[in-house]
């Protein structure tokens, strides 16, 4: 439109120039002038269209609403212990001498409107014999637009409760589940229906509170109402459903985070969980947690390498357990006790140069002792590694354990992983 | 006519003398700090930038630190690169971060990418090819027309968030368009003896600036993007630079300068330090001091290796 303006113009002003200075007159000239800015204004405008007509986003519709990731992770390796799952207790650690499948997980998120994102998780496993496991584990909408810096989360959830928890396995930094994990939360993590509402404070530097409210049933809320909790007091279980609010789980936690230098970051956390077991009517149990985590990155990173970190987690549990029939033998009736049980783990990693990463972590777990026998002993794990990731999109991994259990000895383990990542980046929280 | 004259003149009156409320400045994010220098040379006095990436860091992988959710949550604008240049850590920050104002399609988001000609956009997504975005190249920053292209967004979008102070934003633009003008044709006289030169980058970065200047990037010394040079793409490098009669490789503070050494040593060539992001190097804290630095020190090496 404007191409066919400029010729036009271009005439006029012609004409007219030639018909100026015959004028004469001040005002004439004063018009050409006039005239001119116009047509200079005009000349810019058009060599702005133009530039944006060049400028034309190559932008493809890819008519895709969501995001769908893939991730598959194969274990290898030899341990002394014949009885692997007694060692290895994580759900998704390697479970047999040979080769393991411990997780294959479709991923899917993405804006529901523009209120909520969506997030779905679906886990698929092989287990000792080879059978299909099948887990939702996590499904959930978050709000994008509470205000006054609010967040409702809601749906299958991990609880917040410190920092390995919430970490799909894809995201670990080491073949296996730390052992204070698997004492405190089950082989399975600590998860549940429920909701997380979390609120960014007003500070300058960050700091975020959030509290979980979630179902005490169900598989994965070992310490509390799984079915599974005869491990951990060894008498018979109290059935229960969710009734009020006592039958709720409450898990606080409060972190915050400070940048010491350009190239450091402190991340601090302290976490809690409250609610009742079914050790019987009543029982209930608390957890405690501490966490930190540091790192450094070069100025010059490329990839993010190279890097240290530093992450610790220590946690207590205080396990009210009533008094109760032995799971063993239900003529035996246990005595009210609480049952106390701590650990921590501590991990460190070197990313060396681009795509190659050292690690080491040590950890411990106990309880003190009880009326009954079952497996709450003392566990020393000190386990080195190395991580190789060809791209972002796939690595390779080999861990060894030195294992020492209280009772029973040393065992030693070598673990070989295998991860590779189909479709949408995962992009992790720091 | 005059009367509105008038006004004007006593609005500016007005403004200049008048009693000045505490002006709250827009608080300016941008993801990387050539996207925060226009936005420093647009904005002004009138907006307050922060940088979530440094300027010597690989901006593709910026950790997502938790200070950044903060920026982000008491920010007004954002400015990313967009085309996945900031796809790794960019999402979980703002999901963290709570801010609707520069969500998805907010109205304080500034996608710089959007209304730029991408250069090598993919037909196939394929990742056997390497980190390949599927945008396009994210790099268009290179390009000073670019450049032109997304400070005039950004004084658009500025003064349709800040109306009151429109003069100060069109008053910048102006004066960033003229002096961008100017300089083009400047650096174009510099780089305009070395047309068809031939040179090697690392990554695949320099695109946009080979396609304004006439330059032509002959290899890379990561065999795709994303992957490390192997020892045989960097045998085939080589052979490329002494068949193609390339002297000079370009690597940013973040690459792997000891490769395009061991290479350059080959060659009897140089390897050129030029960072892309403003601050990086002394001095250099503008888009028009970071593009006289990196036209000079091209021109110096073309040159002294010819």
């Amino acid at each position: 439109m404007s191409q066919g303006i400029f010729p036009r113009v271009l005439l006029f002003v012609a004409v007219f120039g030639f018909a100026a200075p015959q004028a004469g007159s001040a005002q004439t000239q004063q018009q050409v002038d006039s005239l001119r800015a116009e047509m200079r204004a005009l000349q810019a405008r058009m060599d702005s269209a133009s530039q944006q007509a060049s400028a034309a986003p190559a932008t493809r519709a890819s008519g895709q609403y969501m995001n769908i990731g893939f991730t598959s992770l194969a274990d290898f390796g030899w341990s002394s212990e014949r009885d692997v799952r007694s060692l290895q207790v994580g759900d998704h650690d390697p479970r047999v001498r040979g080769f393991t499948i411990p997780n294959a997980e479709i991923a899917l998120d993405g804006a529901v409107d523009p209120f909520f994102k969506g997030f779905a998780n679906i886990v698929y496993k092989l287990d000792e014999n080879g059978e299909t496991g099948v887990e939702l584990e996590e499904v959930f909408f978050v709000t994008t637009s509470l205000p006054k810096n609010f967040q409702l989360k809601a749906g299958q959830i991990f609880a917040e409760f410190g920092r390995q928890n919430t970490l799909h396995p894809h995201a670990w930094s080491y073949v296996d589940q730390p052992l204070v994990l698997n004492r405190m939360f089950g082989a399975e993590g600590f998860r549940s229906q429920g909701a997380r509402l979390s609120w960014l404070l007003p500070t300058p530097w960050y700091a975020e509170a959030m509290v979980s409210v979630m179902n005490s049933t169900g598989e994965t809320t070992s310490s509390f109402r799984s079915e599974e909790s005869s491990e951990i007091h060894g008498g018979a279980l109290t059935e229960a459903l969710v009734d009020g609010v006592d039958d709720l789980l409450f898990v606080p936690r409060l972190t915050a985070s400070f940048d010491p230098t350009e190239t450091q970051t402190v991340l601090i956390g302290a976490s809690a969980a409250f609610g009742p077991n079914n050790s019987g009517a009543d029982a209930s149990t608390s957890i405690y947690g501490a966490d930190l985590y540091w790192k450094w990155k070069s100025e010059t990173a490329q990839a993010g390498f190279p890097f240290v970190s530093l992450q610790t987690e220590v946690m207590v549990r205080s396990y009210d357990a009533a008094a109760r029939a032995s799971a063993g033998d239900p003529s035996v009736m246990l005595a009210a006790e609480t049952l106390k049980d701590r650990g921590f783990y501590s991990q460190v990693l070197w990313g060396i140069r681009p795509r190659i990463v050292a690690g080491l972590r040590g950890e411990m777990v106990g309880g003190d002792d009880v009326s009954f026998d079952v497996e709450r002993i003392d566990r020393t794990r000190i386990s080195p590694n190395l991580t190789i990731y060809p791209t972002e999109f796939s690595k390779f991994r080999v861990q060894y354990n030195y294992d020492h259990r209280g009772g029973i000895g040393n065992d030693h383990s070598l673990w070989l992983q295998f991860e590779f990542l189909l479709g949408a980046h995962a992009s992790h929280k720091f | 006519m005059t009367s509105i004259t008038v006004l004007n003149f006593a609005a500016a009156v007005l403004v200049t003398f008048g009693p000045t409320p505490p002006a709250k400045k827009l608080a300016v994010v941008a993801t990387t700090p050539d996207l925060a220098a226009l936005a420093i040379a647009i904005g002004g006095t009138a907006v307050d930038v922060k940088i979530l990436a440094k300027p010597t860091e690989d901006p593709h992988f910026v950790d997502a630190k938790p200070s950044h959710i903060v920026t982000l949550n008491r920010a007004d604008v954002l400015i990313e690169g967009g085309a996945e240049l900031e796809m790794g850590w960019l999402p979980p920050l703002l999901e963290s971060a709570r801010n609707d104002k520069i969500a998805a399609g907010g109205r304080g988001r500034i996608v710089a990418s959007q209304g730029i000609k991408m250069l090598e956009v993919p037909t196939s997504f394929d990742r056997s090819k390497g980190d390949v975005h599927s945008h396009g190249n994210p790099h268009f920053m290179m390009d000073p027309q670019n450049a032109k292209i997304v400070a005039g967004k950004i004084a658009e979008r500025f003064t349709q968030l800040d109306p009151a102070s429109a003069a100060i934003f069109k008053a910048n633009r102006d004066t960033f368009y003229a002096t961008l003008d100017a300089k083009l044709v400047e650096w174009q006289r510099t780089l305009a003896p070395y047309k068809g030169a031939k040179i090697v980058t690392y990554h695949k970065d320099f695109v946009y600036l080979a396609q304004r200047f006439n330059i032509e990037v002959v290899e890379t010394l990561e065999p795709k993007p994303g992957i490390a040079p192997s020892a045989a793409h960097v045998a085939r490098v080589i052979g490329a630079m002494k068949a193609g009669n390339a002297h000079v490789i370009l690597v940013q503070p973040y690459q792997n300068r000891k490769t395009a050494e061991t290479v350059a040593r080959q060659v009897n060539g140089k390897v050129l330090d030029i960072p892309q992001q403003p601050g990086a190097t002394k001095g250099v804290t503008t888009y028009f001091q970071l593009m006289d630095y990196l036209v000079n020190t091209l021109a110096a090496g073309l040159k002294e290796t010819r």
